[in-house]
């Protein structure tokens, strides 16, 4: 295991942000830390890079006890939402700077940066100072100021919450093809379901600063252990009591077994996909198919259908909780 | 004005060309500046008729002391004192501010209780309670704290006019600089340490490295207006009877009665060394200001050049224009 994090709480003042937090980071795995804002995310990504203490509980690094240890003795890389580039230096020097520190001899400096500069795409940039790049361009510094250093494990705190969505779908991407190329151990935080099922290998949903879940992406989305992480994870709609995913419903204009009936109440085209809104005994609900099967159908509002949730698909009762 | 523009008959498109042909352009005009200006001008003749006809300014007699060794001595010691109190002033500054930014509630409020005592003090007062110590401790030993003294000597020796003037001028300085140095602390943004804590650099290099370098885009403006107050702040330690150019320039007038023209000696010295600081101040301030914006405004001197390379290419262009069309 990369980082080992044992019953770790936290609270600021009375609140508490962190509570009996538990997980494991496997060796060159690429980690999501997934929740809502004030889920405690950041503060456990903090806690383990040492920017902030726990109360109580224990963070390993490497197999090392790292709880007590300084941010600079835990050999750890950190990438912030506002990037954090030392503005009064180039983006050679930003990315030197840890190893300048470190006394090493300036060829190999050189060397190492412009190495690391190409692997952002900055190599052009090598002289310009943060104030004259985008914001894309100044979090890829960021980051590779962070790998400069060889860091054991690499934190990134919202890494493109800052950034438009355009450039944030790159740099995902991007991200993901980077760890494929430096396998370094990498855990993210982001409120972004879509941005961890797409880059993630493992995901930890975070919410009031407990674990709800840990799993890969499609366990967590299939297989979500409560309303929340399923709610949280993508789109659902409720049906008989239970919360269904809306592409895993079945609608059938005759009578099916098991199968409700619900009155047709819209139909709203987005693109390839149709929305057809229910209504089931005076509650709203609705079902996406595809806009081949909605014109096969011929919907109308105000039709009387017959709905189920797919055989195959997970469902969550929610009278249980 | 054969063809203005013909309102409510009907004008064809070619008609409507000629008349836009035959039109003058005409520049904009401006007759308030103008006048505004005129008047402006006026009042400066005045003024420096008045300056120069009246022989009351004596300017035969500022032009004789102006380079005076006992003027240009005063000038030394008031430089003197001034690089003594702002340097030394900015180093103790420096301290209260980190202490004031510690975690040590302890050292925050001595920090604190500094600054609130020696800014509360006027100037005068504290330089004349430093040249009368010897009054309250004859004698200040060295040597462990409340233990035994090494040596001692006497307050008397220690602390001349000279010395208490500029412990004088430093402590007070301290009070001012402590609040402009903290105020740029806090300028650079906290995340950047945390980046330097992450990437294993100690507490001292980050202040070192990351966090005065860039303070100092803060600090400089005000500093420079400290560094100009001081220039000037220096005169009041005549009162201890130390020859700085104020008190110099007063001695001078006392015995030869001019006293018009000898504080204009003092004026046209602090003019000068106020002029060099200000220009210092601006190239200090772009040494800082890298990276703080996207491009660094240019100096006056690159300002001229640019201005007459493009006074050349338009004129180039002309000529290329007039060869082209003949």
């Amino acid at each position: 295991m990369a980082i080992e994090v044992r019953d770790v709480n936290k609270s600021f003042g009375t609140t508490p942000v962190l509570r009996d937090v538990s997980i494991d980071v496997e060796s060159g795995s690429l980690t999501a830390l997934l929740g809502p804002s004030g889920g405690g995310k950041s503060t456990l990504l903090r806690v383990i890079a040492g920017l902030e203490q726990p109360d109580t509980g224990t963070v390993m690094i490497s197999g090392v006890d790292a709880t007590r240890l300084s941010p600079q003795r835990r050999n750890v890389g950190f990438v912030f939402q506002h990037y954090a580039a030392f503005k009064h230096l180039s983006v050679f020097r930003n990315v030197a700077f840890g190893l300048e520190i470190r006394k090493r001899p300036k060829d190999e400096i050189r060397k190492r940066v412009m190495e690391l500069l190409e692997l952002v795409h900055l190599e052009k940039m090598a002289d310009r100072y943060p104030s004259q790049l985008s914001g894309g361009q100044r979090q890829r510094m960021a980051l590779a100021r962070a790998l400069a250093v060889e860091p054991e494990v690499l934190l990134l705190d919202e890494p493109f919450g800052a950034l438009d969505a355009q450039v944030r779908k790159e740099l995902r991407t991007w991200l993901r093809r980077l760890h494929d190329e430096v396998h370094v151990t990498t855990v993210f935080v982001t409120h972004d379901q879509e941005e961890a099922i797409e880059v993630a290998d493992t995901i930890v949903v975070l919410a009031n600063g407990a674990v709800e879940q840990v799993g890969s992406p499609a366990e967590v989305y299939d297989n979500p252990a409560n309303p929340f992480v399923m709610r949280f994870l993508g789109p659902v709609t409720e049906i008989g009591g239970s919360l269904v995913r809306p592409h895993d419903i079945e609608i059938s204009t005759t009578p099916t077994e098991g199968a409700t009936e619900a009155t047709v109440s819209r139909i709203v085209r987005l693109g390839f996909e149709v929305r057809v809104e229910l209504e089931i005994a005076g509650q709203e609900a609705w079902v996406q198919v595809t806009r081949g099967f909605a014109e096969r159908l011929a919907l109308q509002p105000g039709d009387t259908v017959n709905v189920r949730p797919n055989p195959g698909s997970r469902s969550l009762a929610l009278s249980a909780v | 004005m054969s063809a203005a523009p013909v309102l409510g008959g009907t004008v064809t498109a070619d008609e409507a060309d000629e008349a836009a042909e035959s039109l003058t352009i005409v520049k904009a005009r401006h007759p308030w500046r103008w006048i505004a200006s005129a008047v402006v001008l006026v009042l400066l003749a005045m003024a420096v008729n008045a300056l120069i006809t009246n022989p009351a300014w004596d300017w035969a007699i500022v032009g004789e002391y102006l380079f005076a060794p006992s003027v240009l001595e005063a000038v030394a010691f008031t430089i003197q004192l001034t690089v003594l109190g702002i340097v030394l002033g900015f180093l103790l500054g420096t301290v209260l501010a980190l202490m004031r930014l510690s975690r040590s509630p302890l050292l925050v409020s001595v920090a604190w209780s500094y600054v609130w005592l020696f800014r509360s003090v006027p100037l005068i007062l504290q330089l004349l309670f430093w040249y009368n110590l010897a009054i309250l401790y004859r004698r200040i030993s060295f040597g462990v704290p409340f233990g035994p003294a090494l040596f001692d000597i006497g307050t008397m020796d220690l602390i001349g006019p000279v010395t208490a003037a500029v412990i004088g001028l430093t402590l007070h300085q301290a009070a001012y600089a402590a609040e402009i140095v903290r105020s740029g602390f806090l300028s650079v943004d906290q995340g950047q340490l945390e980046a330097a804590s992450a990437l294993g650099i100690p507490r001292t290099r980050q202040l070192f490295r990351i966090l005065l370098p860039q303070a100092m885009r803060t600090i400089v403006p005000t500093a420079g207006n400290e560094i100009i107050g001081l220039v000037k702040g220096t005169s009041v330690v005549y009162i201890m009877a130390l020859p700085e150019l104020f008190y110099q320039v007063q001695v001078i007038y006392n015995r030869n009665g001019r006293v018009i023209a000898m504080l204009l000696v003092a004026a046209i010295w602090y003019l000068l060394l106020t002029t060099v600081l200000s220009v210092a101040q601006y190239y200090v301030e772009r040494r800082f200001g890298r990276g703080a914006a996207r491009a660094l405004p240019p100096t006056p001197l690159q300002r001229v050049r640019g201005v007459l390379a493009v006074r050349r290419a338009a004129r180039d262009q002309r000529l290329v224009d007039l060869g082209g069309g003949r």
